[in-house]
Parts: structure tokens; sequence; C-alpha cells
């Protein structure tokens, strides 16, 4: 089976082959091993991807880029509400408002803002709800919440998938929320563009490919850092009248702390725990499938440290988000009940989580297991010291690779020089297969990689280049 | 296809190592998920068995194409009573291993539910065999 041939998923992890210098580092920290470097670039395998937004955050070269919609997509709605989660008002340093930021929304061309958090008890009385009248498996149910995890769980806990809460992420219930108040205004549908600007590829992925989740209702995606920029440069010069958020009084204090560590914890009695960080994630999720935390009742996943505050698009420290957002949810009442709500509480429901199985070496067992068997003898030969230098994350995904027809003996630089000292290949020979797996130009001289005399890594310029700007 | 492993008696930091490669294997080998969930779950209880009962024990798990067969042998005090221990509740674990979170006397009952065939053979004061077989496919 071709891991490259596997269902075509939407990804929102890109990467820029130009500034892709297969240096590695994302390789190692891929949860899934769904990189591979193939001649001299990085690449991702589409089935295992999970677009938890590791490999963006472990590049030194800013190869990984997550896509997004051209923000002047919004001026092809007459109304456009911007969407976005609290964490989004978190980032700014205190001397910026929050009418400030909402201003700067208005001023680059929205007409309507709205925190995505909102309103929350409609999703925490309908998770409530799920708990208690259609879940009847073995406990702890699993948050839905964070797409990324949501994707693990399919992917490589597949028997997990029945633990999963069944209900729309909070993006979704704001959008169906905010099409709601439209229609109130008397705004045609058709006529509105609900743009949800995000902290992470996983939101984009959710929407542009859901999984369970029902097709969204969001019309594009904005990455945060564009509009953080936007923000920043726009927000001290905002003077005259401040524009509030038109969701304004939906806001709670639980909405706020929805996204961060705790926040759907803190909605539930029982036991419940709240794990943050994609290696966190992954040990708890193998105590579960041990069988092992049934007296636990709710389980919050967030691939990333300290919740969505870390996601890989947000600008500002995590922890610096995370304390602001704190405090600015003391300045807001909890959330009002969900009462008259049921509409919207009925557009949260999901289908169930198919599971997603990637990891196995071939859809037939028998052959599956002799696949096995030829990579256990495989690693009896290979130095087992994971370097990366095949272009796989380690000696045993080599193996897999090669038993899956992926990859060569040769790719492995240990067997090859092992090999010419046999005298079994050519030295010719063995430049050409690294030259291969490298890039041609892998062995030239380059004064411009990182450490080296013309590091033109970011920020930095070449030696050459004209320093001067005016 | 066979993989041995090694558990050490008290060892509560290294208990689940053996059920966590086996989880490994047969994801690869395409087992479907629940059916390994199963697997796991029985031998995952086993093995902390022997980590809180035992001195010491060897897991040796049996791949076939069709089924996995693990044994479970372990060096410890044995089980006097082998139709009390498997009932739900009945517990020999010490204060200690309690405290821990395990011995809350699942843990017998617990394999016999996951395990699809299950055979138990113990000699107080020498240790105890236990025999799991699992089916990949439905029979």
């Amino acid at each position: 089976m071709n891991q490259s041939n596997q269902l075509e998923l939407h990804h929102a992890i890109k990467i820029d082959a130009d500034k892709c210098r297969a240096c590695t580092h994302c390789l190692q920290v891929c949860p899934t091993e769904a990189i591979r470097i193939r001649n001299g670039k990085a690449t991702i395998i589409p089935g295992r991807c999970v677009d938890c937004g590791e490999c963006h955050r472990a590049c030194p070269y800013q190869a990984f880029y997550v896509e997004q919609d051209d923000l002047s997509r919004i001026f092809d709605y007459k109304y456009r509400v911007a969407l976005f989660p609290a964490v989004f008002v978190s980032q700014f340093p205190e001397n910026i408002s929050e009418e400030q930021i909402y201003s700067v929304l208005k001023q680059i061309g929205f007409t309507h803002t709205c925190e995505v958090e909102q309103p929350i008890s409609v999703l925490i009385d309908s998770i409530k709800d799920f708990a208690q009248n259609e879940y009847d498996s073995e406990s702890p149910i699993i948050s839905s919440f964070c797409p990324a995890t949501v994707r693990l769980i399919q992917v490589k806990y597949p028997a997990l998938t029945e633990h999963l809460v069944l209900r729309n992420a909070p993006h979704d219930l704001a959008a169906w929320y905010v099409r709601q108040r439209l229609a109130e205004e008397g705004i045609d549908p058709s006529d509105a563009g609900i743009f949800y600007i995000t902290p992470c590829a996983a939101k984009i992925a959710a929407v542009k490919s859901p999984v369970g989740e029902k097709k969204s209702i969001v019309d594009g995606i904005i990455n945060m850092s564009e509009i953080y920029n936007q923000v920043m440069a726009k927000a001290t010069g905002v003077t005259g009248n401040f524009h509030s958020c038109d969701c304004r009084n939906e806001i709670s204090r639980e909405g706020i702390l929805w996204s961060l560590p705790e926040g759907e914890k803190a909605a539930f009695d029982g036991k419940s725990l709240s794990v943050d960080g994609m290696h966190n994630v992954i040990r708890i999720l193998e105590r579960l499938e041990d069988g092992d935390l049934q007296d636990i009742d709710f389980l919050e996943l967030r691939a990333c440290e300290e919740g969505c505050a870390g996601g890989i698009m947000m600008t500002s420290n995590r922890f610096l988000t995370a304390d602001r957002q704190h405090k600015r949810a003391e300045k807001f009442p909890e959330a009002k009940s969900s009462a008259g709500m049921e509409e919207l509480a009925e557009k949260l429901r999901i289908a169930s989580v198919q599971p997603r199985p990637m990891v196995h070496l071939d859809t037939d067992m028998e052959k599956a297991f002799a696949k096995m068997e030829k990579a256990r003898s495989i690693m009896c030969h290979l130095p087992g010291i994971d370097c990366g230098a095949c272009g796989a994350p380690s000696c045993l995904a080599l193996a897999e690779d090669m038993v899956r027809h992926e990859a060569r003996m040769t790719d492995c630089i240990y067997i090859q020089q092992l090999w010419q000292k046999e005298g079994k290949i050519s030295a010719e020979k063995a430049f050409r297969n690294l030259e291969k797996r490298w890039g041609e130009n892998r062995f030239d001289v380059d004064c411009s990689k990182r450490g080296a005399k013309n590091d033109n890594g970011f920020g930095l310029m070449n030696e050459g280049e004209d320093a001067d700007l005016y | 296809m066979k993989l041995n492993f090694q558990v050490e008696g008290g060892n509560f930091a290294k208990a689940g190592v053996a059920s966590s490669e086996v989880k490994k294997v047969l994801k690869k080998l395409g087992v479907p998920p629940m059916i390994i969930r199963r697997i796991v779950v029985a031998l995952y209880e086993a093995e902390v068995n022997i980590v809180a009962h035992a001195q010491q024990g060897i897991i040796s798990v049996d791949l076939h194409h069709d089924k996995v067969e693990i044994e479970l042998r372990d060096k410890g005090p044995g089980i006097g009573d082998i139709s009390q221990a498997m009932q739900e509740g009945f517990s020999t674990a010490s204060e200690e291993v309690r405290a821990m979170g395990f011995g809350a006397g699942m843990g017998l009952p617990n394999i016999k539910k996951n395990a699809d065939e299950l055979n138990i053979e113990s000699k107080v004061g020498e240790g105890t065999t236990v025999h799991i077989t699992n089916y990949f496919a439905k029979p």
C-alpha cells in the first residue's frame, strides 16, 4: 500500500519547498510519523497528518506555513462577520483595549464582530445531555473541542473514537448563532459571509474537511497572526467612536476560559482531567487504551500547551495570553441559561467519528504479518540511532517504509558505508544515492545555512545583500 | 512471531511496557481496533497483577495470523482459591498497592471479560501462570 496515495484529506499545513532545507527537525517531532524527506525536501503523508502543527513549531526555517483564505475575499459579501476566539483578544498587551481591537476589525472591513465561544451554555448543556442521555459506552467521554486531538484519535487510537463527544466545536456554534442574529436583523443569509479567525491549522482542517463535524457553515478562514499584525499596526491610531462587539451581551466567563486548559473541565461535575500538549495527550490516550482510566468521567484534551493560547498562529507568549485571559474573564458575568436556544443546540449534534487507522503495514493481515517479520529482520542490520539521514523519522520507520517498497536499504548512510567497504557498491553509486535522497545541490558549499558564515535565517541578511534601505 | 518481556515485581513505573509494545505491533498488523483493545486491556491487567503481587515474571506473546496467545508466568505467592479471586471486588493487594490505584479486585474479572479464552494455573508459594487467547476475527 502506497502511503502517499491514501485518501486525500484537506490539510492546512503546507511546506514551502524553497525554504525547506530538509534539516529533519520536523521528522522527529511529528506524533504520527507523517513526514519523510524526499528529494531533499520534507513531504507530508496526507493520511497520517493530524494538522497539529508540531512541525510548524519545530522548523527553524519557517518552511511550514498555514494556508488561509485571502482577506480580500471578505468583500465578496455585503455583510462580513469576523468570528474570533477569546484568545485573539487576550494576545494583545494591556494598553490595547477591547474596543480598539473591535474597531480595527471594522476598519479592516468587517461589518460584524463576534466572539467564538458564545453562547457557551448551549454547548455545555448539550455536552451534558450527550453524557447523560446518549453515551452508553465505558467512561470517560473525550472532548471533541480540539480537532487535532480528534484526528490523532482517529489515526493512532482508533478504538477510542467511540469515546468522543458528538458535538460540534464552538466556532460552528457561534456561526449558527450569528446566522440567527443576522436573520433577526432582516439580513439575507446569502449576503453574509462568516470568517473565522483561527489560532491553529487543525481548526482549518475541521472547517475544510470535517470528520463527524457537519459541513461547516463558516465561509472563510483567516489566520490569526495576520490579523494580529493589522491590529497592532492600527489599534493605537484608532480614534473617535469605538465599536463594541456585536455579541457582547453573550460574552461570559465560562466562554472566555473555554479554550484554555480546564476551561471545559470546569463545566462538568464528576472526575475529569485536563490534558494539554501533544506528548501529554499521547501518554493519556495510551493509558486509556490500556483500560486504565475508567474512573474518569470527562477527558479534556488540547494538542497545544496552554490550550488555544498556545496555538501555532498565536503571536504572543502563551502564558502571558492565558494570564490576560483569566483576568479578562473575571470582568464578565457567568453564562446565561441556554433556555430558549434549543434550535441552536440541535445544530451542535454531529455524526459519529469514524476510526481511520493509518499505521498498519498492509490492509491484508497475512501480508502485514509477513511485512512485519521482514521489517524486524531488516532492523537487525540498521544502526538503530534514528539519525534521520535516510529521510525517515527512525530506523524502524525506514524498515517499515522498505517493506512497503517506499524506501531502500541504501537509503541508510551506514549501510551504504558498510556496503562500500565490503565492495558491494561503488563510491560513485553511493554518492548518487545520497544526491537522490537529499537533492543534487546538497553537497555544494552553502554559507547561508544556519550558523554558517552568511546565515540568512529569519531576519538575517546575506553578506552580499544591500543593507541600505533608503 | 514471538515477543518476550521480563516483568519486575514491585516496579510500577514499568507496568504497562509489555502491553504498550504489543499494542504497537497489533496496530501495525492491522488487527481491528476493538479487538486490539480487548487484548490490551486483558494483558495490561495481567501485567499489573505480576507487578503488584509477584517478585518477577515473564510474558510471552505468540502472534499467529488469526489469534494471539499470551502466557504470563510469575514467581510469586500464587493464588489459593482461583474461583474466589475471579469474583469482582475480591483483592489481596496491600495497602500500598491500593494507594497507587491498583488492587480494587477488578483485575481477574476484567481479564476474563476481555479474553476470549482464559486459563489460570497456580501453586501457592510458587507462582501463577495465566494463559490468554484472543482471536483477530469473531469466530
